[in-house]
């Protein structure tokens, strides 16, 4: 049993750490989120030069081998920063089915790009009926000579408009619901029959709802074998939770420090009011909640390492469902601690709390993973 | 960062799961296992069997009579006793005035009371709250004056767990009064408690049971060399006491063996046509429990680890004893839910080995689910009220 990390591990922490401190400031991010791209592409630049693009990705294939462990640091200091950059859907999620299911010249003509930083590329798996059903997929790929034509709509796909490539999920067999028949292509975003309106989200990231009306897309672009599908999708969602479970964990440190500095600044009835034990013992139980998501996260990173993937699915539900219910109070207490600055634009804890608020909805809310829990 | 127990550890798992298989009493088991209350002598063989395999004091240094086991296999121990329903040891002599005697004391007191703790052959009680003084423990009043080579104790204490049993006494008492800090002028005395001008009084708790007492002083005499280190430092040597079951404070194993008994209750209980696990509310509630339990497993490992290799445990350490309590009080109140009406009859006949067939009214799977319920409660009050630890981390934590 070893909760400690390892040099290498220790030297990318500190790398993230540093640049999130140094460079990463809330001015900055709100003006790049406010900009048409919605981020940085200088940042996002720096990001592929300081190789963090190339975290997850095999040695073989230009990365750095990373897993779980990796993802947990990276994704932490994120959420410390408060960072738009398009990691999450580019590298971990569309990157994440690539590295599992694109052979070698697939590597070659789309996963290069990404971990470069040079172009980056969304995961469309999500549709308005589907909600956080994964083998929802109304989506068809039907065979027309050596290619499939894709019709359907995907919905609120991350990074969707700004996105270079698109990595679509799609019916090639079976029935709407069925775990069998799904497909994931990986598609030029730019081909034609791919229509994207593309809007920014409430926690400032980028989205777009996609619509393929007969998209040719070539048969050499199936990543994988044609309907096995789900299983991967099912991988790379639970990987990716795990990520914006790293996180909200920064984000609630970052929150705690946040309510504890300005309850010792604020002053009223002419005492700082961190001094009233009501205020306090609220502060406590979100320290208390703050540690009790970080011991679930290295659960699920510990478990992910292991053979047992049943059990690493359970620690990442339980993971999400705390995050979802424990984290959002979290949120909440941090923004009545801070009285009426707290519900302001300029505040950056109104920020987080929007986004820790989001991670709760994103890839299944705690309601959904209370259901889904296998006891 | 890896999960897995070493080649040792495992073994050393194996080793203590067929010591409990082997040694743990049955009938001792069957009343763990219906909820009976032990007796005397259950806890005293229990230990007795404990202690012959130098397992009795298993957070003691070696030279005492402790196991000199790393952290991981005290873990593993805790377990593999939650795993057999076998309870824990009586704490008072073994974890409380043990240490304060072995790190306080001098070598006669050492090899007076030492050797007969392991032993279990003298059964000791605590003397520290008093009815005046409880979370704020530095008012307490007992005095004790010296007169010669004696000390006079006069005044009550509280609470104090199965003290009807006791042969000994630790007591806190004030031997001080002109002090600048209530904490100072407080002395840490040990005490017979045949001694005259000592009288028990039972407190019946909220299920009817007899678990504590009122110990009342009336010119008690006990002798200067019952004094343990030096007069007006008890406070400090208490603090120590306190500290001391830092190991084990959240009680994980325990919830975690009573979370699947809970669970196994669940899918036994007929809600409708469904078990009472499907039901969805009952269901949800099930989901967060396990949850919430693993956090603090979790939270307890990271402890764990920390001291294993070396360091002072973390922050996350002082949440244990205020996420422990509420875990076993969580656990209560799913086990009355899933009782049911069961959790109605107030027999108390029925639950002990030898009850009559008469005496029985209902064969519930559960039939102490709401005494215990009840007598929980005590849980995030003693040992420091929940609130008091949300105080100590605020301050000592968050520095505010």
């Amino acid at each position: 049993m070893d909760f400690s990390i390892s040099e290498d591990q220790q030297m990318l922490q500190d790398s993230v750490a540093r640049y999130i401190a140094d460079e990463y400031d809330f001015d900055s991010r709100q003006a790049a989120a406010e900009s048409k791209l919605g981020y940085s592409a200088e940042r996002w630049q720096s990001f592929a030069e300081l190789g963090w693009t190339a975290v997850p990705f095999a040695e073989a294939d230009g990365g750095l081998d990373g897993g779980a462990v990796e993802l947990m640091l990276v994704m932490e200091q994120f959420g410390r920063g408060l960072v738009i950059e398009p990691y999450l859907p580019s590298i971990v999620m569309a990157g994440g089915v690539l590295k599992r299911l694109a052979n070698d010249e697939q590597k070659g003509a789309w996963l290069a790009d990404l971990i470069e930083g040079s172009k980056t590329a969304a995961l469309a798996y999500a549709e308005p009926q589907s909600r956080y059903t994964l083998h929802d997929v109304a989506t068809t790929a039907t065979v027309s000579g050596d290619a499939y034509i894709l019709n359907g709509h995907k919905t609120v796909v991350l990074n969707g408009g700004n996105a270079d490539t698109l990595v679509i999920s799609a019916r090639t067999g079976d029935a709407r619901t069925d775990a069998s028949g799904i497909s994931l292509f990986v598609v030029d975003a730019n081909t034609a029959g791919i229509s994207r309106k593309a809007y920014g989200t409430v926690d400032a990231r980028q989205a777009a709802e996609i619509e393929l009306k007969d998209v040719s897309v070539p048969a050499s672009q199936l990543l994988g074998s044609a309907g096995d599908a789900l299983a991967t999708l099912e991988q790379v969602i639970g990987e990716a939770t795990i990520g914006i479970c790293a996180e909200a964990v920064g984000i609630m440190q970052m929150l705690n420090v946040k309510t504890l500095e300005y309850t010792k600044q604020r002053v009223q009835f002419g005492t700082p009011i961190a001094a009233f034990q009501a205020l306090q013992h609220r502060m406590v139980d979100m320290f208390m909640i703050g540690e009790e998501s970080r011991s679930l996260l290295l659960h699920a990173v510990m478990t992910a390492q292991e053979a047992d993937t049943d059990a690493a699915d359970k620690a990442v539900r339980a993971l999400k469902i705390h995050i979802g219910t424990a984290g959002r109070t979290l949120g909440e207490e941090a923004v009545q601690l801070h009285g009426g600055m707290g519900v302001t634009w300029e505040l950056d804890v109104a920020h987080y709390f929007k986004r820790l608020t989001m991670i709760d909805t994103l890839f299944g809310n705690a309601g959904h993973h209370i259901d889904s829990y296998p006891l | 960062m890896d999960l897995s127990f070493s080649q040792d550890e495992l073994a050393f798992r194996d080793h203590i799961k067929g010591f409990f298989a082997d040694h743990f009493p049955q009938d001792i088991r069957d009343k763990m296992d219906r909820g009976i209350r032990l007796d005397k002598d259950d806890f005293v063989r229990w230990q007795k069997i404990l202690n012959e395999h130098g397992y009795m004091a298993v957070n003691w240094p070696v030279e005492y009579g402790g196991t000199g086991w790393t952290p991981v296999q005290k873990y593993i121990f805790a377990n593999e006793m939650a795993q057999a329903n076998a309870p824990d040891v009586v704490p008072f002599g073994v974890s409380m005035v043990g240490p304060v005697i072995y790190t306080f004391g001098n070598e006669a007191q050492k090899q007076q009371f030492l050797p007969d703790i392991l032993a279990s052959n003298v059964w000791w009680c605590q003397g520290y709250s008093e009815p005046g003084a409880g979370s704020d423990l530095a008012s307490l009043k007992t005095l004790a004056e010296r007169d010669d080579d004696e000390y006079v104790i006069n005044g009550t204490k509280t609470w104090t767990t199965l003290g009807q049993h006791a042969d000994w006494i630790f007591v806190l008492a004030r031997t001080n009064t002109d002090v600048a800090r209530r904490q100072e002028g407080i002395s840490f005395i040990l005490c017979d408690m045949n001694t005259p001008g000592i009288s028990v009084r039972p407190i019946i708790t909220i299920e009817g049971g007899h678990e504590v007492n009122e110990v009342h002083f009336e010119n008690v005499r006990v002798p200067v060399a019952n004094l343990v280190g030096e007069e007006g430092k008890g406070w400090t040597y208490g603090k120590v006491l306190l500290q001391h079951e830092r190991t084990n404070i959240a009680a994980v194993a325990r919830s975690k063996y009573r979370l699947a008994r809970l669970k196994e209750l669940a899918a036994g209980s007929l809600h409708g046509a469904e078990p009472l696990m499907q039901q969805s509310t009952f269901r949800s509630k099930l989901v967060e429990t396990e949850v919430a339990l693993k956090a603090l497993e979790y939270t307890d490992l990271r402890t764990l680890a920390a001291v294993a290799t070396g360091k002072a445990p973390g922050p996350e350490s002082s949440i244990l004893k205020i996420r422990g309590t509420e875990m076993q009080q969580r656990l209560d109140s799913l086990f009355l839910e899933a009782a049911g009406y069961y959790a109605m009859p107030y027999v108390p006949d029925q639950f002990s080995l030898d009850a009559k067939d008469e005496d029985i009214v209902v064969d519930s799977a559960e039939p102490t689910t709401a005494l215990r319920y009840f007598n929980y409660r005590k849980a995030s009050i003693y040992g420091g009220s929940n609130e008091i630890q949300k105080n100590i981390i605020a301050k000592h934590v968050l520095g505010l």
